[in-house]
């Protein structure tokens, strides 16, 4: 589009606009609205509807507004008698055969079709033929269909292809037959399928468990933020009387568009779970007794300081869910440090953090969210952002099809929904020297010798697929490097981290960490670290990180939102140090069955809306929102927790009468924190593990026992698997992305293991996989060349696999 | 043995949804004709369409929609479109030996096609977009206009074209066919 400036006029008001722009789009800046259905600014122009005819001087008969480019001069009248009547006459053939159903649709009250019906329409219809009913088709448990409704505006089509990448639905059959559907009968897949339902001008595609829970005009709407990745979307979540019914996308250009993930959206249906904790439980002799607020916190005290006496304060340590909001995770890291201790972290996924001296800040994405579509050359690490942070592959499919060069170096090949440039999978115990040779690759290009410390590639050669990513980022202006969660969950991610520093640094382009959680980053700020203080102040004394603490079985834990079996790297040894643990105390929206084996006390806490927080994102924007809903039962914010451990604890500082003062503490502390992704290489003080990651058994060999095959574990946790909250969300589970527990390994392993299988989808045979020494796992075999010869690709993250231990490793697996 | 019926399962699957080498040929030699970008593999998507119908007794089956979406590299959905949209794709219906299009489109309607469609209906014992139970004629839905205007009402059988419709007429071709 030209970005020369035109004047025209519409409806008799001079206004500016770009030559060649929309109608509309001039028309809606100006605050003029034009009727419309199908039309949308994210989508392209259909100009189906015909809702927003107007008369435009000279022009024979009314022009859509939506595909009428802007051009100087133009003079548009869109309240004209000739316009009205145009308007009318659409407005009546959409009405034609849309049922009068609006007393039962859940759309009721914040329709366009109603509301323009109003605005546009006449007030008798004319029409007395019978209206053609259609069929409804089962999309899912997300969006439920009402097909009679449709009015077939094409606004789902166009999303579901041109934003969610896979053309999912269309308009099947023609004329009076038409109509929108898959055709299949198969649910929606797309991770960003739901917005269809907000898209819908009509009732045709409402929300399927909000169905009639509500309607519009009661409820009340409140701003929120996601927490279910670092993106931070906008949300309005609306409550009825107190209790959050639905969460709809709220508009922010510079994150989340118009668009939230289905997780953003259906998370909230596990808020009233089951297991949902709804008051303080204290355990004495083994059982489990209902107790109010100050037994519970008292028993909780009472036990703190038995350990304190016997052990010390470095008995004990403090596990703080990187979704925690910001206040929470600062008092949680003040609490334990007040009591002598540094073993708090929030880093639970991590494995590798010995870099930590060394790091920026926070981990930081580079720049912001929106910029990542201007890039024109990314390389992705260990990422899968289409199920880790949907609206950050939103902005990378942009990138890619405005022509950008997205390449993929990780530990399998994903369903990506644009073309990527290269896709390298490669077994885990190679990522690092894979990692190295692009960077050896590029080194060689830009004259740069790789660090001492990270050399140690075997022989020194260079892949093609490296060599061929570090051309393409070279050739890139705007190069961008992206480290996902599966690279900051490896073993060695450490070394990763420094590897993608320098190949963004020596590509010219930006490096960034794609932060896993809502507060991942938020996390380092508060100080909920072993090694630094709110703002990254230095500790005084060094703790134990997450990982270390669970491996030092202390005597005494205190875990915030953390459900120990999915939400830990090393689930195995997570259980057993809090099996083996003297005190167990767990602020906890949810009560599962292993947090009940292992706690000792169980403090309810206010779930997403019902608590006030900061949570800061990617790009290290602080957004803070109010607590919204009602507290469930007895449950109350995590912040005002602490603070009551802390008083009775008798620790100094904790008075705060609100959370307001709680932040401002923090916001103060943090005021000259510059957002930075380097992680100097040469500083590295641990010095590089050695290239290949030092695993003594060499995967995919027959090992000596039985018939069993050894191979190296990778996995990731599940998009639907990530927090308690969503993996209470029985639609989110129900849905084809809800994630399977199998096993998971390439053609050629499958021969290994005596099964000349044909790849395909479903598993057919199990196996038996063995880690360490812990009991042996039945699971499903499924076969995919997706996943690198060697490799088993295990889901992390759920409990069913736990004893396999952290998500990266070595196992033997037996066919059945 | 639960293997074997597996493997046997997915390997009939396999058989079932891809294209013989013969019908990717000939697909290929529609795709020579337009450019080779994925907008250009889209516009083949009508003649490819015909070679599987042609292949498989003159119907479409989904399994057939599933392949040639993956072999154009288009949307299931896109492909669904096409097949359910054209009068000249049977898609999850059973067609009989022959089928018969009679145009109900302005022309041929002023000229009494609607008439006509009736009269073929009870001749034939079935409804547009049937067929007949002994299988040998398919009234083909509702049709619009086939470009025969200046002969109408007229109708087009197997791809032939008869105009000037009348039910003497109609009785005559619909007895011809065997």
């Amino acid at each position: 589009m030209s970005q020369e400036k035109v004047t025209i006029e519409i409806d008799g008001r001079t206004i500016g606009a770009r030559a060649g722009e929309p109608l509309i789009e001039a028309a809606d800046r100006a605050g003029i609205y034009i009727p419309r259905f199908c039309y949308h600014k994210h989508l392209s122009v259909v100009a189906s509807c015909r809702m927003c005819l107007v008369e435009v001087e000279r022009a024979p008969k009314p022009l859509p507004a939506c595909a009428t480019q802007v051009a100087d001069g133009m003079k548009v009248a869109t309240r004209s008698a000739g316009a009205l009547d145009a308007q009318r006459g659409v407005m009546e053939f959409l009405l034609i055969n849309h049922p009068l159903d609006c007393p039962i649709c859940d759309q009721g009250g914040e329709c366009e079709l109603q509301d323009q019906a109003l605005g546009y329409g006449r007030g008798v219809s004319r029409f007395v033929e019978g209206k053609r009913a259609v069929a409804d088709e089962d999309l899912g448990p997300l969006v439920a269909t009402e097909m009679t409704r449709c009015i077939h505006c094409t606004r789902c089509v166009r999303f579901l292809e041109e934003i969610a990448g896979d053309q999912e639905l269309g308009g099947m059959h023609r004329g009076e037959q038409l109509r929108i559907s898959t055709y299949t009968g198969e649910p929606l897949r797309s991770e960003l399928s739901s917005n269809i339902i907000d898209l819908c001008p009509v009732g045709a595609l409402t929300n399927k468990p909000f169905r009639f829970r509500a309607r519009a005009w009661e409820l009340l709407s409140f701003p929120m933020v996601s927490v279910h990745d670092g993106v931070g979307s906008h949300l309005s979540v609306h409550t009825y009387q107190g209790r959050i019914q639905r969460v709809v996308p709220r508009e922010c250009s510079t994150i989340n568009e118009t668009w939230i993930a289905d997780r953003d959206r259906y998370a909230i249906e596990g808020l009233a779970a089951p297991d949902r904790l709804r008051e303080p439980l204290v355990k004495r002799y083994g059982e489990w007794h209902t107790a109010g607020w100050e037994e519970a916190l008292s028993a909780a005290v009472a036990g703190v300081r038995r350990v304190l006496e016997g052990h010390g304060a470095a008995g004990i340590g403090a596990l703080l869910a990187p979704h925690a909001t910001l206040e929470e995770l600062y008092l949680g890291g003040r609490v334990v440090r007040a009591l002598g201790s540094a073993n708090v972290d929030h880093r639970l996924r991590e494995g590798d953090v010995s870099d930590q001296e060394q790091a920026p800040p926070f981990p930081y994405l580079g720049g912001t969210i929106a910029e990542l579509e201007q890039a024109d050359a990314v390389l992705l690490i260990g990422s899968y952002p289409r199920h880790e942070q949907p609206l950050i592959q939103h902005r990378l499919r942009k990138a890619a099809r405005a022509g950008a060069q997205i390449m993929a170096l990780g530990l399998r090949r994903f369903a990506w929904n644009f073309e990527l440039a290269e896709e390298h999978a490669v077994a885990p115990q190679h990522l690092v020297s894979e990692l190295a040779a692009v960077a050896q690759a590029l080194g060689e290009r830009k004259q740069r010798k790789l660090p001492q410390a990270l050399r140690g590639l075997p022989g020194g050669s260079v892949s093609e697929p490296a060599r061929a990513m570090a051309k393409r980022l070279l050739a890139g202006e705007r190069a961008v490097v992206l480290l996902g969660n599966q690279a900051l969950s490896h073993p060695q991610a450490a070394t990763l981290r420094a590897l993608a520093a320098l190949i963004g640094e020596w590509s010219g382009g930006r490096f960034g960490v794609l932060a896993a959680a809502a507060n991942s980053a938020g996390g380092w700020l508060a100080g909920a670290l072993p090694h630094r203080e709110v703002a990254g102040r230095p500790s005084a004394e060094q703790g134990l990180a997450a990982d270390a603490m669970v491996r030092a079985q202390l005597p005494c834990y205190l875990l915030h939102d953390v459900e120990p079996e999915h939400d830990l790297w090393d689930p195995a040894a997570a259980d057993a140090a809090l099996r083996q643990a003297e005190h167990v105390v767990a602020v906890s929206s949810f009560a599962s069955e292993r947090l009940r084996e292992v706690a000792d006390v169980l403090l309810p806490l206010g779930a997403f809306g019902e608590t006030a927080g900061t949570y800061v994102n990617t790009e290290g924007r602080w957004q803070s929102v109010r607590g919204v809903a009602q507290s469930y039962a007895e449950a109350r914010p995590g912040w005002r927790i602490w603070c009551a451990l802390a008083q009775l604890l008798e620790l100094e500082g904790f008075a705060y009468p609100d959370i307001a003062a709680v932040h401002a503490e923090i916001a103060g502390a943090c005021r000259d924190v510059q957002p930075s992704s380097r992680y100097p290489a040469e500083l590295r003080s641990s010095g590089a593990t050695s290239a290949d990651g030092g695993s003594s058994s060499a995967p995919g060999r027959a090992s000596g026992q039985g018939s069993g095959v050894t191979l190296a574990l990778a996995g990731a946790v599940p998009i639907y698997a990530g927090d308690a909250l969503v993996r209470r969300s029985e639609p989110l589970q129900q849905s084809p992305l809800a994630a399977r527990l199998e096993a998971v390994v390439a053609p050629e392993t499958a021969q290994q293991l005596g099964i000349s299988h044909a790849e395909t989808d479903e598993a057919t045979v199990r196996v038996r996989v063995q880690a360490a020494a812990a009991e042996a796992l039945e699971l499903p075999l499924v076969v995919s060349s997706t996943i690198p010869a060697g490799t088993v690709w295990i889901p992390a993250g759920l409990a069913e696999r736990a004893q396999l231990g952290p998500p990266f490793g070595t196992v033997t697996i037996e066919a059945l | 043995m639960r293997q074997e019926t597996a493997q046997e399962k997915a390997q009939h699957a396999a058989q079932e949804t891809a294209l013989t080498e013969a019908q990717q040929a000939r697909i290929d030699r529609w795709l020579a004709q337009y450019p080779p970008d994925p907008a250009g593999r889209r516009s083949a998507v009508i003649p490819a369409l015909h070679v599987l119908q042609d292949d498989n007794g003159g119907t479409l089956e989904r399994h057939h929609i599933a392949a040639l979406a993956d072999y154009l590299g288009m949307p299931r959905a896109a492909v669904f479109e096409v097949a359910t949209f054209y009068s000249m794709f049977h898609l999850d219906t059973a067609c009989g030996r022959h089928k018969v299009n009679i145009c109900t489109n302005i022309s041929c309607w002023l000229n009494g096609a609607d008439g006509l469609v009736a009269y073929a209906e009870e001749k034939l014992g079935v409804r547009l977009g049937e067929t007949t139970t002994d299988g040998r004629i398919t009234l083909v839905r509702e049709e619009e206009c086939l470009a025969g205007c200046v002969g109408a009402p007229m109708m087009v059988v197997d791809g032939h074209y008869h105009t000037h419709l009348t039910r003497e007429r109609i009785d005559e071709i619909l007895d011809g066919l065997d």
